[in-house]
């Protein structure tokens, strides 16, 4: 692979109002190769990736593909040069069907004018068969589950055959099926010599797919290394600029609190048609309990139904002792409900609002005699204040500039300090550290694990397995809308846990595991 | 990480970033609408005969007053994000009806078939006619009423019934508005008592000519909805709602509660700046507010109160409603025929809905 590479950048810089975002990058991409490349949340990685895909022009440096100068004015250049970039926002026609989705641009013609359905049909179908999608092409991209919207975007991007594939952050939205699927395809493009870059937090997936890694830290680029050279501990490293002893706080799993104390949480036979079937669990003040399960387990049904944004049918939920099966969210908040929500952007943060504003919303009752009494606005910014300092969020002016300003990792930060804010006994976090970079995961764990010292209990709903096993003292799985399996620290497996989420009893593990060997072999 | 880098200046931002900061800042806020209020005056007042006299001035704060409180009201929805077109009809049905209790006398030959005939009204006045100050008072309570009751109904339609709030409100405008003309069947309600006319008259002279009952009522209105909004919970959660509805329920905000209270705040208001129009009338008038509809978005929109919801302040509305009455008035005063008015007001709408939509690339929300 020594020959002209896919994709060549020298001294590549760009700044955003003065702020430099990269600097003098340069960076090479080998056809047939997959470089990894890795950073925290504000590195620099989306710009560097948004100036190759031809959505930014770069201030210096420049570009060349397979040595011909390139310098793309629109993402349609880019394009027409072989570069297609998978976006980690899906950017979907929710109203269109899948071969709109994917033919909009460039439906193919018959006589130049009209457009052929036919074969824009038969192409989609065989993308999707590519990748052992199960819907039709003329599913309406709507009805899709969030892991097929994002295997949508991604058979976007690979038709056409480009000679340079950007992903992302691909796998967020994928269940860890649809990922070997991925994986399996990026072998198969890149043994015809497709070169990809893939981006992405989840350090094992990096190391597993890539030849070599880039590291990206405060918008330079730190190191290129063969990824045989670079241990993930290591990696994390030179990504953070400083040892992290582990990616989680040490859990030495907490003493059964007092039993007197109502539990944090109680459902008792909950029900909500189609999303959630008969879960019966507690949480006791100061325990972790971690959700495990596949994309549309239920987990997140769940969530929602103890906070109280979709309704439960039968059961009873109780938070603290209180019965809030009836109540409004604001009244479940009142007795004690914390919800970090899956989705930061459309329901965690007011992106136009500053920190002290999303920081203080669930929490205003707090600083004022009534709903038209006078807010205590400044012992209120003292708190945010406080409350942000000890989870050391990164921002300059909590009261003037929006949050959307901040990095992921720190957006987070303001989520979770909102709710600390209403001193909850019950803190619920789905999918806490989806798109949030190692250094703050870090701090997200440390702080959920300082309140279930403090006596909160704590429920935390996560795709990675490992990220439950290091932080939680018990694992329930759920599958289908049912809790299926329970779990305590002491009986910790990743194997027996993955194959209860699949669907295989206890008594079938040696069993289970070949049938999760298989499937991982995407079959 | 994806698209945070560059939507804003982060920390620290450079000399440059920070004045173009300060000019989204001027844009987005109150001083623009000042500036241009200075600019248009200066620019037609060699054309507009009369437009810097005291006379004119006099008229031109009695025209501001129950125009402000009405944009007031109207801030209260669209900081939801909804939109209420129904003030119009709320100005007509309010104000009728309120005078319809204090009138001293009604022509037998005029109202005798109408549907109030024999119950509130008759020859003799209204039902309130006698009370003298306490009457007036109570009408005016009435009026009030009967304007948040139409809120209500809004507010119900679309926080309960989850319907979009422009076709509730367009629906309760053209109902409400037939309404006001059925209940006289079109006859102005005159020959109100004069503690109902003492609200808007301007009979000082000098100084107390400016300080008038009206002034007193918006200038309450005005530091009370500016309190609500900027210095309360309710305030906090009004704007929440209405920047992202399911982060603001998520986080436990009332929802249902808050677009209720807001269309009733906007039609409570419109029924209370309708008392000050017919006072300063003198009349309670079945159709007092059909031309009024497009003053009132278009002074909330120039006064930097957004269509797309979580954006503006009570000084906006008010010196967007001052902009609006200047605007008016010197339109007259330049004796420009009726369609060329409309034209200038039509363009002026448009320019302010653009405005708005650069205002909100400009500042935070490039989406």
């Amino acid at each position: 692979m020594t020959s002209t590479p896919r994709l060549e950048l020298r001294g590549i810089s760009h700044a955003f109002f003065g702020m430099p975002v990269n600097c003098d990058i340069s960076l090479r991409v080998e056809p047939g190769e997959v470089l990894g490349l890795v950073g925290e949340n504000g590195a620099g990685k989306s710009t560097l990736m948004n100036i190759v895909g031809g959505v930014l022009t770069p201030d210096e440096g420049r570009m060349l593909i397979d040595g011909d100068p390139y310098a793309p004015k629109s993402t349609g250049e880019a394009r027409a040069r072989g570069i297609a970039h998978v976006h980690q926002e899906l950017n979907l026609f929710s109203q269109l069907s899948v071969i709109d989705n994917v033919f909009l641009t460039a439906y193919p013609r018959r006589w130049g004018v009209f457009t052929d359905r036919r074969k824009a049909r038969r192409d989609t179908a065989d993308a999707l068969a590519q990748l052992e999608l199960p819907f039709s092409p003329s599913t309406i991209v709507e009805q899709l589950s969030p892991g097929h919207r994002q295997m949508l975007e991604i058979v976007k991007g690979t038709l056409g055959s480009p000679g340079l594939i950007i992903l992302d952050e691909p796998t967020t939205s994928l269940t860890s099926r649809e990922t070997h699927l991925l994986f399996a395809l990026i072998e198969r493009l890149t043994a015809q010599g497709t070169s990809f870059i893939y981006v992405s937090h989840i350090l094992d997936d990096v190391k597993k797919l890539s030849d070599r890694i880039a590291v990206m830290r405060d918008s330079a680029l730190i190191d290129v290394r063969a990824e045989a050279d670079l241990p993930v501990r290591e990696l994390i490293t030179l990504m953070v600029g400083r040892p992290l002893d582990s990616l989680y706080p040490d859990r030495a799993g907490h003493t059964p609190a007092d039993v007197q104390a109502a539990p944090a949480l109680r459902l008792d036979d909950v029900s909500a048609t189609g999303l959630v079937h008969r879960a019966t669990l507690t949480v006791d003040r100061g325990e972790v309990v971690g959700i495990f399960g596949l994309m549309g387990a239920g987990r997140t049904e769940l969530a929602r139904v103890i906070a109280g944004l979709d309704a439960a049918d039968s059961g009873r939920i109780e938070v603290a002792g209180t019965d809030v099966t009836r109540l409004s969210p604001r009244a479940r908040i009142a007795a004690g409900l914390a919800f970090v929500t899956e989705d930061r952007r459309g329901e965690g943060l007011l992106m136009e609002f500053p920190v002290v504003a999303n920081a203080a919303l669930p929490s205003l009752a707090r600083w004022s005699g009534g709903v038209l009494a006078p807010l205590r606005r400044r012992s209120l910014r003292a708190r945010v204040q406080a409350v942000t300092e000890a989870l050391r969020l990164k921002a300059t002016d909590l009261t003037r500039s929006p949050v959307q300003a901040l990095s992921g990792g720190n957006q987070q930060k303001v989520v979770l300090a909102k709710w600390l804010l209403t001193e909850p006994e019950l803190l619920i976090l789905d999918e806490p550290t989806r798109g949030v970079d190692v250094g703050a995961q870090y701090e997200v764990y440390r702080t959920a694990l300082e309140r279930a010292d403090a006596g909160t209990g704590i429920l935390v709903i996560s795709s990675e397995l490992p990220e439950l096993l290091g932080i939680a003292d018990r694992i329930v799985v759920m599958r289908l809308g049912r809790i299926v399996a329970e779990y305590p620290r002491a009986q910790f497996d990743a194997r027996i846990i993955l194959g209860a989420a699949f669907g295989e009893r206890p008594d079938e593990v040696a069993a289970g595991e070949a049938a999760s060997i298989q499937i991982q072999g995407g079959v | 990480m994806s698209t945070t880098q560059k939507t804003a200046p982060p920390a620290a931002a450079p000399e440059s970033a920070r004045r173009v900061d300060g000019l989204h800042r001027f844009l987005a806020g109150e001083g623009f609408v000042l500036a241009l209020i200075v600019v248009y005056v200066l620019a037609v007042s060699p054309f507009a005969n009369g437009l810097l006299t005291e006379r004119n001035a006099v008229n031109v704060l009695s025209n501001l007053w129950p125009l402000a409180i009405i944009v007031i009201g109207q801030s209260f929805v669209l900081i939801l994000g909804g939109i209420d077109l129904s003030q119009t009809a709320v100005i007509s049905v309010a104000n009728t009806f309120g005078a319809l209790f204090i009138a001293q006398t009604f022509a037998p030959a005029l109202f005798s078939d109408t549907v109030f005939w024999g119950s509130v009204i008759g020859e003799e006045g209204g039902a309130l006619s006698d009370a003298g100050l306490g009457g007036t008072v109570l009408a005016i309570v009435l009026t009030v009423a009967a304007g948040c009751l139409i809120g209500l109904l809004n507010g119900c339609a679309v926080a309960v019934l989850r319907m979009p709030p422009f076709m509730v409100t367009l629906g309760t405008m053209l109902l409400f508005g037939a309404v006001a003309i059925w209940m006289t069947r079109s006859e102005n309600v005159t020959s109100l008592p004069p503690e109902y006319l003492a609200i808007g008259s301007t009979q000082g002279g000098g100084v107390a000519s400016f300080l008038t009952l009206s002034m007193g009522v918006a200038v309450v209105v005005a530091i009370g909805a500016h309190y609500v909004l900027s210095r309360t919970t309710y305030g906090a959660w009004l704007y929440a709602a209405g920047t992202n509805r399911r982060t603001a329920v998520v986080s436990g905000v009332p929802h249902t509660r808050m677009v209720i209270s807001a269309y009733v705040i906007s039609a409570g208001l419109a029924a209370l700046g309708s008392v000050l129009y017919s006072s300063r009338l003198g009349a309670g008038r079945p159709t007092l507010g059909d031309d009024m509809l497009l003053d009132v978005i278009g002074a909330a929109i120039i006064g930097g109160i957004s269509l797309f919801g979580g954006k503006g302040s009570v000084l906006g509305a008010f010196l967007g409603a001052l902009f609006f009455v200047i605007l008016s008035n010197s339109l007259n005063l330049m004796n420009l025929p009726f369609h060329v008015v409309w034209v200038v007001k039509g363009l002026v709408i448009v320019a302010a809905a653009l405005l708005d939509v650069g205002r909100n690339r400009l500042i935070g929300g490039r989406r």
